[in-house]
């Protein structure tokens, strides 16, 4: 029985065979599952970005809170001005970056969260009072590791204080780089100051060890990961880049001024 | 065989477990077990898991060369593992980003493997696909066990419901922060072992050396 099941031949079609029918199979769970889990992402976008703003849904549909307080408007990193023409919800940043219509290169030292290319057109989520933003949440992201880093930080009305901030996908070192999801350590965001006096120079950083509070400047410096310098590096390159001159920065500036 | 089906069913989960017996499948036993809800939809994928490729192996197993066994085994393994992947992705978002890569890690469970290779290649696909789903009951047995221990004591509740109110909500309890660790899973684990084994003495293993006399 086993003696004429170690021929060559035998060997390969039982291998070919077993290839070509479990490929069928993982494919087939793959695609008929893709569409569910493709709208599971979307409402743990949503529920992330709520995260960062520090809105509870509390056992209410993420969808339905979403869509009650945040409003979404794209804008332009070229021209810092609104672009209403493009509809966020058709938006792909992603897929904007990696065309070269939509997509800005970066090189040399500007690129300091060492992502390369990103979308010139950005999805940007108000909550809103009145005609007053209230929490404006930015998407960030950037180079920790591992893994790029994806996540969104918000900032309070004055555009300068920050509401909360949190990584919704990374693959950093569980236990060590992986503490960015720690909600102790993101509970330590809210309140601290991104900019000094320069708008386009923000002075938000994390540091080595806990932060003293009556030492200098303790408004712009967060507690660095225990054990995760590198993971600590990137989270404040890729803060001070999408907060400085060639991220938000001129655009906040503007918005401040109430000129967009 | 002389194990009826109940047998091979039922045996695994305590008299010849996977984990306290046979100390198989430790490694995501300690990371699986910090709440009962993550727990449970471990155990649930490794059962669907050790069934299905015991099921599908033992069905082969006639036509399987000998010097490429293993290799058949974990792709039939693999493919399983990623199709429940898949779906728990699609239906249980949250739990499968907390399971993160635990369930790719199924593909090594030496559970599956181990059963795949001691018991489908050598019977029936019924009783095989039985004997992945005893299996499967027995680690998630454990699994359970020890979750069970681990957020009770580690965040005062159970399934996510409150049952010690938490010092830090106005209540009493003060949680053991060890217990959320994964070396609590291993304090947990190796005192179930000693307790099972004072029960069952037939577990105990012989010695592998006796002290000499006179030594003293």
């Amino acid at each position: 029985m086993s003696a004429n099941n170690d021929t060559i031949s035998k060997t390969l079609i039982v291998t070919i065979s077993l290839c070509v029918v479990c490929a069928v199979f993982v494919s087939a769970a793959a695609v008929g599952l893709k569409p569910k889990q493709l709208a599971n992402k979307e409402i743990d976008l949503k529920s992330n970005i709520l995260a960062a703003a520090n809105i509870d849904a509390a056992g209410r549909s993420v969808q339905q809170v979403f869509d009650e307080n945040v409003v979404s408007r794209v804008i332009d990193l070229e021209t810092n001005t609104w672009a209403d023409d493009v509809d966020p919800s058709k938006l792909d940043e992603r897929k904007a970056a990696k065309d070269p219509a939509s997509a800005v290169t970066l090189t040399g030292s500007i690129d300091r969260a060492g992502i390369k290319k990103h979308s010139r057109y950005k999805t940007l989520y108000m909550i809103k009072k009145g005609d007053e933003i209230e929490t404006l949440i930015l998407p960030i992201h950037g180079k920790g590791l591992w893994s790029t880093l994806y996540g969104f930080m918000a900032l309070k009305g004055d555009l300068n204080t920050v509401e909360g901030l949190g990584f919704y996908e990374h693959a950093e070192t569980p236990g060590l780089g992986g503490e960015v999801d720690n909600p102790r350590w993101k509970g330590v965001w809210p309140g601290k100051k991104v900019y000094g006096d320069d708008p386009l120079n923000p002075e938000i950083q994390l540091i080595k060890g806990t932060v003293d509070p009556a030492s200098k400047g303790a408004e712009h410096k967060i507690d660095g990961l225990a054990g995760a310098t590198l993971t600590s590096v990137g989270v404040t390159n890729l803060v001070q880049f999408w907060l400085g001159e060639n991220g938000y920065a001129p655009f906040l500036a503007k918005l401040r001024k109430g000129e967009v | 065989m002389a194990d009826t089906k109940k047998d091979v069913v039922v045996k695994p989960i305590l008299d010849n477990n996977p984990i306290a017996l046979q100390i198989l499948g430790i490694c995501s036993a300690l990371a699986v077990t910090s709440s009962m809800n993550v727990a449970l939809v471990m155990s649930l994928a490794v059962i669907a898991v050790t069934g299905f490729s015991n099921l599908f192996i033992a069905a082969i197993r006639n036509h399987i060369p000998n010097n490429i066994r293993i290799i058949v085994q974990m792709t039939i393994i693999a493919s399983l593992v990623i199709v429940v992947d898949q779906v728990l992705k699609a239906f249980v978002y949250d739990l499968s980003k907390q399971l993160s890569v635990f369930v790719g890690l199924i593909i090594t469970n030496c559970i599956v493997m181990g059963r795949a290779e001691a018991f489908a290649m050598k019977n029936p696909p019924g009783i095989s696909f039985l004997d992945g789903i005893g299996n499967g009951l027995g680690y998630g047995a454990v699994l359970m066990f020890v979750g069970f221990i681990r957020e009770l004591f580690g965040a005062g509740s159970l399934f996510g419901f409150e049952l010690l109110p938490l010092v830090t909500n106005g209540g009493w309890y003060v949680p053991n922060g060890l217990m959320l660790l994964p070396p609590s899973a291993f304090f947990v684990i190796g005192l179930m072992i000693w307790g099972l084994r004072t029960l069952k003495k037939d577990q105990v293993e012989e010695p592998e050396f006796v002290m000499a006399p006179n030594t003293k």
